[in-house]
Parts: C-alpha cells; structure tokens; sequence
C-alpha cells in the first residue's frame, strides 16, 4: 500500500531553471506541478517559491502574478511555504542589491544585504548550524549544503511571540554570520539550494514533504 | 567554512563523452548523464560539460544532455564550449544548466559578460581563461583560443581583473603550459589570478595525481577541476579527495 503523494506547487513566474527544483522535490515524495494557476497553487499541500538571479528581478516575476497575495493567503490558512534562495531573500521586508531598495514581501523584518566577505559570491558546500527542534535538518546535523549568493540578512529580528511556536533559525558563516534557513510555522526558507545539494538536498526536501 | 569543491570535467561531442584530447582523435568514453550520475556518486562537488564541437547542429542535442543530467544529478551543472550569445545563455538555463562558461565570445565582446550579469546575475557566469606563458605581455601570461594554439594579445591577468569589474561569478583558468604535462598544476598562474580575484578561482589543468590537487588549493584555488585523470580510471573523486584530506584541505 502507498500512501498518496503530497502535491507541491511550484510557483511559476517565469524563472528559467527549475527542472532540478521538479525532480528533487519528485525524488523527495511530492506530486510536483509548475504553475501560477491560482486554484491550483491554493489546493496544493504545499508551495516552493525558488528563485535566482536578482531579488528586484524576482519580486517583479513574483508580483506580475500576484505571488505575494497567493504566498499570503497561503500562511494565513497555515498552508506550508517553502522558499529556496532568492525565493527566501524576497521574504524578507527589503533588499540592498544593486545599491537600491527592493521591497519584499515582508513576511519577516530584515534587510537582504551584501555580505562582508573577501571572496563573492558565496559559491559551494558549506556546513550549517541548526537547532536542535528544527524539523528540516532532523538526521541531517552534520551535511553540507550547496550555496550560491552574494547577498543574506544577517540579524534575525523577529520578536519572540510566547503564543507561538519559536521558530527555528540556523545560520551559516562567510565573512560573517548569516541566515541559512528559517522554520517558522507554515513558512519555511532555505539560502542554499535543496535541489542542488546532492543526497542531503533530497532528504531535506524529504523532511518539509513528510511534513505537508 | 566552505569545502573545496573538486570538479570533474566531461568533454562533450554529439552527445557522447570524448576523450580529453580536444578537436582531435576523439574515442567515446559513454554516456555524459550516465557518467554524470557516477561522478556526483562519487563525491564530485559539481560538473562541468564541455561542449568540444560546439557547432550549430551539435547545439540541440547538448541541450537534450544538460536536461537529461538535471533531472536526475542533484548537483550544479557547468556547461561551456561556443556559447557565444545571451540567448545561448538563456537555452542552456532553461534546459537545466546552473552556470555557463564563456571564453572567446566575451574576448571578442567584452560587453557580452555584462549582458549575462545583467539578464541573469552574477552567479551564473563562469569566464574561462586558456592561460599560456608568453613574452608579449606584461604579467607574462598571456589568454589564447582555440585551444591555446592561437594568443589572443591579451594579458591574463588584466583580463580576469577585468571579467571580475564587470561581475563574472567565477574564473576558470586553465593552464594551456600544464595541460596534459600530468605534472601537477601551474601553481604560479594560480597565485597570480588569485591575487587580482575577488570572486572564486577554479584551478584546472596538469593534474595527474591525487598529490597534485592540494598545491592548488593552497595557492589560491577555491575549487580544482580535472577530466582525463577521472576518465581514465586512474583514480576516482573519493581518492582525489582522501589525499587533498590528508593534505589539510577542507572537503566534503
């Protein structure tokens, strides 16, 4: 007997690769479809939000079909969301890149900015440090994970809700201390790239699905 | 802190993986996804194909490989060899590849490095520098085409600097002097780019022994590619990697 797959939407705005994100999260369990189909993206059991390239370019795909109204409805019925490198930065209120002011979707308090680093981009396997409750790294404390990125927030700045569950903020290093992922009830994000980072990748995305 | 990544790369002609001897004498070693798959198996950081033919009826079945290897190996993909416009660019993203390398066209067009960065960012651009030691120029390294038999009267050095001011993601910098020597890589060349770099710096060419990959790194390399030492069975990524290990580096 099997159980019924998870179906993921995959937020289609237009971005070019996104055959990795498809498969891996294919290979992680989920009923994967592409699309900015409104009903379809609500009806889902969760929502990948990827991205690369720029924030200001991203948050313009993602607005030109209403992905932030969608994302919001999303969390406001507990619904999962998950965001993957630029996916997670445009969760944040703004962003730095460019030397402009790129507005996101404020989900989270915090400026993306440029890191403080001798080498940029950001580029391979780095090590994360997790905490303990997290539900994405269960199992996975030791990986490495694949990172590529010029820019990150640095400062978690969400104050502490006592009726809430804390969310789980793990953090990376280069140049400086920076946010490697956050758990926060239905919305969660990674700086790296899942679809990228090989078997660990698989069972990360693994640790969201089962969780859908 | 971050992991050296060592990189296998895989030499591409109508579809089939060739041997490393460029534009000549080619023999098939295989299926480029199939060996793809055993490479990541291995440990391989990420891969490179090279498109050696590069012509335009060879272009769409490159495409087809870059799509069958994102589906099924879940770790970035390179792909250089005549990619010589922003639209090749924008093909090779939609059928799956994470970067792209550029050489002569952005030598011919310096202005086309800025068109990627622009469109796509940074991240996904990898300039990829054929390096031979001449007189001609002033750090007496000198870029060539065609692979390396051609000098292209520029200094490599300026010309990585450059590549980085106008936002490349990365610089691939083969010795043309230690290609195919197998007697470990130009480590003066990698210190060289290293020193006018802001952005990571893959060091390639000369490797011939899992001994050689720890030099490199240690003069400046963030990363460390290879093709015929993996392709001929020699050794394998894990045992590239045990010895860069023993030696200090940082892998995964």
């Amino acid at each position: 007997m099997t159980a019924q797959r998870k179906r993921v939407a995959l937020l289609d705005y237009g971005l070019g690769n996104v055959h990795s994100a498809a498969k891996a999260l294919e290979a992680a369990g989920a009923d994967v479809r592409l699309t900015a189909d409104r009903t379809a993206i609500m009806e889902a059991d969760g929502l990948v939000v990827p991205g690369v390239g720029s924030m200001a370019a991203c948050m313009e795909g993602i607005q030109a079909i209403h992905g932030g109204e969608l994302i919001g409805r999303r969390l406001a019925g507990s619904r999962p969301v998950l965001g993957i490198c630029v996916g997670m930065q445009v969760l944040f209120s703004s962003g730095e890149e460019g030397g402009g002011d790129t507005r996101g979707l404020d989900e989270w308090p915090g400026t993306v900015r440029r890191l403080q680093a001798d080498v940029l981009p950001h580029m391979g396997w780095a090590q994360v440090e997790a905490p303990e409750h997290s539900q994405l790294f269960a199992g996975l404390a030791d990986e490495r994970f694949y990172f590529v990125h010029s820019y990150g927030v640095t400062e978690w700045g969400l104050d502490p809700d006592p009726r809430m569950r804390q969310p789980a903020v793990t953090w990376a290093e280069h140049g400086e201390r920076f946010i490697a992922a956050v758990e926060n009830g239905p919305l969660a994000a990674t700086q790296f790239h899942p679809e990228k980072s090989g078997e660990a990748g698989v069972r990360l995305l693994e640790n969201w699905v089962r969780g859908l | 802190m971050l992991a050296t990544r060592v990189i296998p790369c895989l030499d591409v002609a109508h579809g089939r993986v060739v041997k490393g001897v460029r534009f000549q004498g080619l023999t098939d070693q295989g299926d480029p996804v199939e060996l793809a798959a055993r490479y990541a198996e291995q440990g391989a950081d990420e891969l490179t194909f090279l498109d050696v033919k590069a012509t335009v009826e060879d272009a769409g079945t490159m495409l087809e490989v870059v799509e069958r290897c994102a589906e099924q190996v879940f770790i970035p993909l390179t792909v250089g060899g005549g990619v010589r416009s922003r639209d090749d660019v924008a093909r090779l993203l939609a059928h799956g590849a994470d970067k792209v390398g550029v050489n002569s066209a952005a030598i011919r067009d310096p202005e086309l490095i800025d068109r990627i960065v622009a469109d796509f960012g940074s991240q996904v651009l990898v300039l990829s520098l054929d390096v031979r030691r001449s007189p001609e120029t002033p750090s007496g390294f000198e870029v060539t085409t065609h692979g390396g038999s051609r000098g292209a009267g520029l200094d490599a050095l300026e010309w990585a600097a450059e590549g980085v001011r106008r936002g490349v993601g990365e610089l691939l910098v083969n010795s043309i002097d230690a290609d195919g020597t197998k007697d470990g890589f130009d480590l003066e060349l990698t210190r060289a780019v290293r020193a006018v770099a802001t952005c990571p710096v893959i060091a390639s060419g000369g490797a011939g022994d899992p001994a050689d990959f720890a030099p490199a790194v240690a003069a400046g390399a963030d990363a460390v590619l290879a093709a015929s030492i993996f392709h001929s069975g020699q050794c394998t990524i894990g045992e590239v990697k045990a010895a860069m290990r023993e030696a200090g580096v940082t892998v995964r």
